[in-house]
């Protein structure tokens, strides 16, 4: 019985919070496509959100792309591939870490600041306070951080991509003594555009999840102090799982298909 | 006349009774007064008369709109109408003084920037805080979180202002000019207050009726001389003060 009560009260909360996370998004969705947008605000999260993420995202590709290249450059050399180096690196760059990685540590700092943010305004009757004025806390506060993130993140992971890159090149040459132009040709040669346009895809849904899953875990904050800490990590676990799994799903839809070259 | 009314309203909070066919009735054109211990509920009363709670049975009219009946989006616009001044202030604390009270302007309004500037010190002028428009709610006392909290709340002219302990905490100075405020806004506007409230000089001062809430339900309402005649010894005790009575302590 009691295994049955915790499964039912699981199952309860799961429905609960994905119908959450799925009205939420309706009524966001509703104002973007009414244009309902606030552009000021929207740059201002652009900037705090995306711009300033800048430098941790650019180390994390940096060394990313420098520990890819490292690794294969010298089982590369090995069996005398070494013209498959750059791209290996640019080929998982594209499609998956590039993406991923910025998705991540941005979710672990953007996203945290957005539940924190709302939580607290929450906890002292700001989001109420809106509503009392006659104003949608959906519109003021999720809509222009959403259209500040789905911008941004594509542009992070852009910046991602050329650094990973670049860091790999320069390791190759140091590790492996691979010359910068094989490298190049390398990376021209295995690693197609197409793959670069369907990660910056992938970022634009990422770059939802982060926005969604933060705001709703803010508007659902309680007890004061204690709950803002509870819903900004939830915000960061909860995004980072589903970008993990979205990610696979994306992977699968995208490049599943595709014959084995 | 009356403005707004709360038809035998229940509400819960998990299994937490807060509302029990709770009634009132707010009259237009005077302040209403809303008193009871901490804790009985008379924040949710306030918030049902704005919407921002349901109750779970029961009905909430106000200026003629059923409540209930409205959409989430409808709700939202029939705010308009309704000024609140919450307990705890809920400032904007990433904005300035001014653009707090300019927001409501802003966003439901078609004004000038310099009929929206003209609008803002005059209603910070009439709260005594002009001088306060550009500094940030972090910077102001409480009382002067409260009285930006009134200037927010009255500035797009509501029909209906709804006041969360205005007074409470505070100096009786700046309560005795706090409660002087209410009662000029509310003639100024030629509206309706309801103000919840623990301090009773200022209730004198200021209220038309008076309303306590006890255990979930209206236990009396009249004009403040009837209530404060009252016979109903849970009144009594709650004017008086008095640790002897029958609430339980
Ligand atoms: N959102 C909520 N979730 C759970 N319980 C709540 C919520 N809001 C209020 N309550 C409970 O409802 C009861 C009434 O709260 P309310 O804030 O209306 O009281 P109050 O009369 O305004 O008290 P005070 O004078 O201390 O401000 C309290 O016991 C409170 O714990
Ligand atoms: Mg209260």
């Amino acid at each position: 019985m009691k295994v049955l009560e915790e499964v039912g009260r699981g199952t309860t909360g799961f429905l609960e919070y994905t119908g959450g996370i799925a009205s939420l998004s309706a009524d966001a969705a509703t104002f973007i496509g009414r244009m309902r947008i606030r552009f000021s605000e929207t740059i201002a999260q652009a900037y705090f959100l995306g711009v300033q993420s800048t430098t941790i995202v650019l180390l994390t590709s940096l060394f990313t792309g420098m520990v890819i290249s490292l690794e294969s450059a010298n089982q590369a050399n090995s069996f005398g591939v070494s013209n498959l180096v750059g791209g290996a690196v640019a080929y998982v760059s594209s499609r998956e870490l590039g993406p991923m990685l910025t998705a991540v540590v941005v979710a672990g700092r953007a996203g945290a600041a957005i539940a924190a943010e709302l939580g607290s305004m929450v906890v002292t009757e700001q989001v109420e306070a809106l509503e009392a004025l006659g104003l949608s806390p959906t519109q003021i506060l999720v809509v222009p951080r959403l259209i500040a993130m789905m911008t941004m993140l594509p542009i992070l992971t852009i910046f991602a991509d050329i650094i990973a890159i670049v860091g790999g090149m320069y390791l190759a040459k140091v590790v492996a003594g691979i010359p910068y132009g094989e490298f190049v040709q390398s990376v021209r040669e295995y690693s197609a555009f197409d793959d670069y346009m369907k990660g910056l895809l992938k970022a634009v849904v990422f770059g939802f999840i982060i926005v969604i899953v933060g705001c709703y875990q803010g508007f659902r904050t309680r007890n004061g102090a204690a709950g803002v800490g509870k819903s900004t990590t939830g915000a960061v676990v909860i995004s980072i799982i589903l970008i993990f799994i979205s990610n696979f799903i994306m992977s699968f839809a995208l490049f599943g298909t595709r014959p084995a070259d | 006349m009356s403005l707004a009314f709360i038809d035998n309203a229940s509400l819960s909070f998990g299994n937490k009774v807060v509302l029990r066919r709770c009634s009132l009735e707010i009259k237009e054109g005077a302040i209403t007064c809303l008193i009871g211990l901490s804790g009985a509920g008379k924040s949710t009363v306030l918030r049902l008369l704005n919407g921002l709670r349901m109750p779970d049975v029961g009905r909430v009219t106000v200026m003629g709109v059923d409540l209930m009946t409205l959409s989430k989006r409808d709700l939202i616009d029939f705010r308009q109408r309704i000024g609140f001044a919450f307990q705890f202030s809920a400032l904007f604390d990433s904005m300035t003084v001014g653009d707090n009270v300019a927001l409501p302007l802003r966003e439901h309004t078609r004004l000038s920037k310099t009929d929206i500037d003209r609008i803002v010190n005059r209603t910070l002028d009439s709260v005594g805080l002009l001088q306060a428009r550009e500094q940030m709610p972090a910077e102001l006392s409480g009382g002067m979180l409260k009285r930006a909290g009134f200037a927010r709340a009255v500035v797009n002219n509501p029909r209906l202002v709804l006041y969360d302990e205005p007074t409470t905490g505070l100096d009786p100075i700046i309560t005795h000019v706090l409660t002087d405020t209410i009662k000029r806004l509310r003639q100024q506007l030629d509206g309706t207050a309801v103000v919840v409230s623990h301090d009773l000089d200022s209730i004198y001062a200021m209220g038309d009726y008076i309303a306590m809430l006890f255990e979930g339900a209206i236990i009396e309402y009249g004009t403040v001389e009837e209530v404060r005649r009252s016979v109903n010894p849970i009144v009594q005790q709650f004017l008086q003060g008095s640790e002897v009575g029958p609430i339980p302590i």
